[in-house]
């Protein structure tokens, strides 16, 4: 011990882990700093060479291609058809994403469910499905599905005269009039319906009587719609064969059907899993003190295993929601105008293909971006408060 | 059988009805196929195409060199279980062969299959070689725990299994050019190599997203968010017409390079994400450990942490593997690569096929293939989470 310095020497300054800190990231940015400066020499060197136009401005030229199911026409600008693909990523996002849930949701609590054939279609639904790759899903129901097994559209099948069902597409009853409107009425239906269903829940747990809140809410929506339609009298128009086509109601192309229905089929998949593992995450004793205090079967669900087994899910399901989102861009290999299809046509027309990439490549990163601050908010929204 | 029916299927009314529907459903979609399988399924398309969507245009005379390439790596690959620490040998035989159908018999079956379809003498030959190369591997493998074999250090011994069949993949590539690989192989390589360039890359990445040094931490940030917030698809074309802008003249990439380049970057990613997770199951004390032991930082993360958290995530790691083979199709499309899904839509457009609705026996044998490939590697997944016992205490 003695043999010790009293006063230690000072650390000379190469081995002081302050400035070693410091050295170390300016190496590692220098490093980053001559990769990417080399990807740029490289880039304005050959962009130089091959003389290709790099800037935005072929958005401002004609397109000069229409898309299906829309009222686009071929003189309006590139940009417009960017904007109608953009809009239509959304749509099939947005719809995937609520159908991709309710599906999930309900597969993921087949799999665990007490009956054995429920449990093992279940089981084989989802093992089918994982494992196979999402492009081989969407070229079966296009080729396979709504191409071939579809009839012509001389003998569609028209089931319960509501439905037009053919190679041509599927053509649904639609509200007659602007859409708008009909959201604006549900919105408000809803709205009222969960106010009511607030109110009767507060007053059973007032009381403690048993009360079914969610009779009195499905209730109160249906009066509500009813009421508004006795009111405005908007009416619904359903489909008819029309010779070459279907006339009425709302069309979906068959490219459309196709991306839906594999996105949403694909992404159960993934989602039955998730919530299986969440129910099955939840502390086995929560489920035995529901027991102990004798809450019924659905009453343990609802009310115990359920809302933490969300909590656990959503991060694992808003990466499949992210998934979902960037997987519409295979609706390009279908034919069905998103936003990749859109770049890829008038690449193909003549629009430099990397700004026009480019731009769709940033368009996804901004929906993503998106997507995964409101996922985040609702994360925060729903984390357990620890200490 | 009738109490666990009571049990199990008719407990109540809405027990019952559930039963019969998704019962009648099961054995309807079950009859269908089978009726497809047996019956209706036109299989000639497959039987007279099989070569080209295994291999694609691969040199007919060359073949030789895949074949060998295989029994090698089944033959390494058996060696190093049957040398490895192992199964309990004291268990009953009939048990044991249970457990060994349950774990290959997809793959056998499978197997058999394609012997079928090949129906040659070539085809059944090779299943024998295949066979005769596993009692190999298993012999060569018990020979380690008898013999003066058992001296080799560890590294020594992988490299003996491993070393013939990498040199018979490197001889098969310099051979046949890349270009007239297709099929499923070239689904195979694009995922090989594609998940071996990443590793490192994203390792680096997640213990950048770690680091203390706030700037090294945003880049990799920013890389990971960039990416992640990216579609497969579109990063595929924009390489597509991009990447020679930003490599030397002196390389020309051909569409197995664009599609490596962006599965590397595009995966190592989100393995660097699985990673992080890993990290961060670490408890601290290990950490400290190593620093209470006088370890230098670098010491620590490589022979401490890093190493544990990588164990830790290995069912995930295998799970990333398994979507990026399943978006190995996608370089089809996107890049006109010749693989498995590309060849299986074209088959059913040659002269001899055209228009007769073939799609579903083309589309069947192609997403079986890749069923089986994936099926088996998640099985293999969960097998070594629990032999880890990861998460059991």
């Amino acid at each position: 011990m003695s043999s010790l310095p009293s006063t230690p020497a000072k650390t000379p300054f190469y081995r002081d882990i302050r400035t070693l800190k410091w050295a170390f990231q300016i190496a590692a940015l220098l490093l980053v700093f001559a990769l990417l400066y080399w990807l740029y020499s490289n880039y304005q060197e050959n962009i130089s060479k091959s003389n290709i136009q790099t800037d935005l401005r072929f958005l401002d030229n004609p397109a000069n291609f229409t898309i299906p199911g829309n009222d686009f026409d071929q003189s309006q600008p590139v940009r417009d058809a960017f904007v109608q693909g953009f809009l239509n990523t959304i749509r099939v996002s947005f719809v995937g994403i609520l159908l991709a849930t309710a599906l999930g949701t309900l597969v993921g609590i087949a799999r665990l469910s007490k009956n054995f054939m429920v449990r093992t279609l279940g089981a084989v639904y989802v093992e089918l499905i994982r494992n196979l790759p999402l492009l081989l899903l969407i070229t079966f129901m296009n080729l396979g599905v709504v191409l071939q097994t579809f009839p012509r559209i001389e003998d569609a099948w028209v089931p319960l005269d509501l439905f037009v069902i053919s190679n041509r597409g599927i053509a649904i009853p639609w509200y007659l009039g602007p859409s708008g409107q009909l959201a604006l009425i549900i919105l408000a239906a809803v709205v009222i319906a969960f106010i009511v269903g607030k109110i009767r829940v507060r007053q059973a747990d007032k009381t403690g009587k048993q009360d079914r809140a969610w009779i009195y809410g499905l209730a109160v929506f249906a009066i509500v719609l009813i009421g508004s339609w006795i009111i405005f009298g908007y009416s619904f128009e359903t489909p008819f064969v029309d010779g070459r086509g279907s006339t009425g109601g709302l069309r979906i192309d068959p490219s459309l059907f196709a991306l839906l229905a594999s996105l949403v089929i694909y992404t159960s998949s993934h989602i039955a899993e998730i919530v299986r593992g969440s129910i099955l995450a939840v502390n086995r004793g929560q489920g035995e003190a529901a027991d102990a205090i004798a809450l019924s079967g659905s009453q343990k669900m609802r009310l115990i295993i359920l809302p933490q087994a969300f909590r656990i899910a959503m991060p694992a399901i808003g990466n499949q929601y992210l998934n979902l989102i960037k997987n519409t861009s295979l609706g390009a290999t279908i034919s069905y105008f998103e936003l990749t299809q859109v770049a890829q046509i008038t690449v193909g027309n003549g629009s430099p293909a990397v700004p026009a990439f480019t731009l769709t490549l940033l368009v996804y990163l901004g929906i993503s971006l998106v997507t995964s601050l409101v996922v985040n908010y609702f994360n925060r929204r729903l984390a357990l408060v620890e200490r | 059988m009738i109490t666990w029916m009571r049990r199990n299927l008719f407990k109540s009314v809405t027990d019952a009805i559930l039963t019969v529907v998704s019962g009648s459903l099961l054995v309807y979609v079950a009859w269908q196929a089978l009726q497809f399988v047996f019956v209706t399924g036109r299989w000639e398309i497959i039987q007279v195409n099989l070569k080209i969507l295994l291999v694609g245009r691969f040199p007919d005379e060359l073949i030789y060199l895949l074949g060998l390439s295989i029994l090698a790596l089944v033959f390494g690959v058996t060696s190093l279980a049957a040398g490895g620490r192992g199964t309990p040998e004291n268990m009953k035989m009939a048990l044991r062969l249970w457990g060994l159908v349950q774990r290959f018999g997809l793959l056998i079956a499978t197997g058999m299959l394609l012997i079928a379809l090949g129906g040659d003498l070539d085809s059944l030959l090779f299943g024998l070689y295949v066979v005769f190369a596993i009692v190999a591997g298993r012999l060569f493998g018990a020979l380690r725990k008898r013999t003066a074999l058992s001296k080799l250090p560890g590294w020594a011994w992988v490299l003996i299994n491993v070393v013939p069949a990498l040199s018979m993949i490197f001889i098969s590539i310099g051979q046949a050019a890349l270009e007239e690989w297709g099929g499923f192989l070239i689904n195979f390589y694009l995922a090989v190599v594609s998940i071996a360039l990443c590793f490192p890359l994203g390792v680096l990445l997640a213990l950048g997203r770690r680091s203390a040094l706030p700037l090294l931490r945003w880049l990799s940030t920013a890389y990971i968010e960039l990416i992640r917030g990216a579609p497969l698809f579109v990063l595929l074309l924009l390489a597509g017409v991009a990447l020679e802008f930003f490599i030397p003249d002196s390389i020309t990439p051909d569409p197995i390079f664009r599609s490596v380049t962006v599965f590397t970057l595009f995966t190592a990613a989100y393995l660097a994400e699985v990673i992080r997770g890993g990290l961060q199951s670490i408890p601290k004390g290990q950490a400290e450990a190593g620093k209470a032991l006088g370890m230098s930082a670098t010491k620590i993360t490589f022979l401490i942490t890093l190493p544990q958290a990588l164990r830790n995530v290995i069912p995930a790691q295998i799970g990333q593997f398994i979507s990026l083979f399943k978006d190995t199709t996608l370089a089809g499309v996107a890049l006109s690569v010749f693989e498995l899904l590309n060849v299986g839509s074209a088959i059913t457009k040659q002269e001899d096929f055209l228009g007769q609705g073939l799609v579903y026996e083309s589309l069947a044998f192609v997403g079986l293939l890749f069923w089986v490939g994936s099926y088996v590697m998640s099985r293999e997944s969960q097998r070594i989470e629990k032999k880890l016992g990861v998460g059991i205490r």
